[in-house]
């Protein structure tokens, strides 16, 4: 069973009440974009045994979006952070790196 | 005024608790900031409250406030006088970044009230319902079973749910099924 804190209600909440929103911190490509780069956006995911940056939903609670890093091998949550960001907060990258020294995800490492 | 058509006419069921659908219920959603100024001191105004902090309620009398997210709460008043406080209270936000809505209508509130409310809602919801971790004066925004719902307590042995008035039956019929008087578990009384 995963549980999130959720961070704008500070539930600790359950799956059940969260909806996985997919990849954290992708940057969307419209219309103007380069083949490449639309599918990329569109279509390569991470898909790592280990470190993962994650959007959720509080959808039966709160009902807002928010971040979360966690171990998808082991489950351990490292911490959930604000939807308003496009990169993890620098403590939180610190607690990984301690924790899973060398973890590579895209290009935060 | 024409009469409150209750989504299931005032269902009750007597188990664990007694469970009643409540009539002359008012809510009214209010979103926007609730730590601005202007929006706080037009709640209280009209209500008679100030917004509560996260997760927190706050009553005077029939009225009440309840914090839904950051940027949403339900204010309860006196069915009657719904339509007419969400009125007076858009009006007075016209200039501000705030939507008001009268939602009575579009909710059914149930009254669990008993001693053993607590272990009829931990059957239902992933929320731990224990005396240290839920208290009167918190509210909880989960699920129950399979539908979206909200439930503060009133005193020790009461509480308060509501749901949309469209899962009404279910949320009725999975209430009372939880406080069905052969399923006494016991947990929070060990």
């Amino acid at each position: 069973m995963l549980l999130l804190t959720c961070p704008y209600c500070g539930v600790a909440a359950e799956e059940t009440e969260l909806h996985a929103g997919g990849e954290a911190h992708l940057t969307r490509f419209g219309p103007d974009s380069s083949d490449a780069d639309f599918t990329s956006y569109l279509f390569h995911r991470e898909n790592p045994k280990g470190v993962h940056f994650e959007r959720w939903r509080h959808v039966n609670g709160c009902g807002k979006w928010f971040h979360a890093a966690r171990d998808t091998n082991t489950l351990e949550v490292f911490g959930t952070y604000s939807a308003q960001t496009t990169e993890p907060p620098k403590d939180l990258l610190g607690k990984i790196r301690e924790k899973r020294p060398g973890f590579r995800w895209r290009d935060i490492a | 005024m024409s009469d409150v058509a209750l989504a299931l006419g005032g269902a009750s069921f007597d188990g664990l608790v007694r469970i009643e659908e409540l009539s002359g219920q008012g809510m009214i959603t209010l979103r926007g900031d609730l730590t601005d100024k202007s929006i706080v001191k037009a709640v209280k105004d009209v209500f008679g409250v100030t917004l509560p902090g996260t997760r927190e309620t706050i009553f005077d009398g029939a009225n009440g406030a309840l914090w839904m997210s950051p940027d949403e709460a339900l204010l309860l008043c006196p069915y009657t006088q719904a339509q007419a406080k969400a009125d007076e209270l858009a009006a007075k936000l016209a200039e501000a970044r705030a939507l008001v809505v009268n939602v009575s209508d579009a909710r059914a509130v149930f009254r669990l009230k008993g001693a053993l409310l607590r272990e009829v809602i931990a059957k239902l919801a992933p929320v731990d319902m224990s005396p240290e971790a839920f208290t009167p004066g918190m509210v909880r925004r989960t699920r129950m079973a399979q539908v979206a719902a909200a439930f503060w307590m009133d005193d020790t042995s009461t509480a308060r749910v509501v749901c949309f008035r469209s899962v009404a039956a279910y949320m009725f019929g999975i209430l009372s099924n939880a406080a069905d008087g052969a399923s006494a578990v016991n947990h929070f009384a060990r």
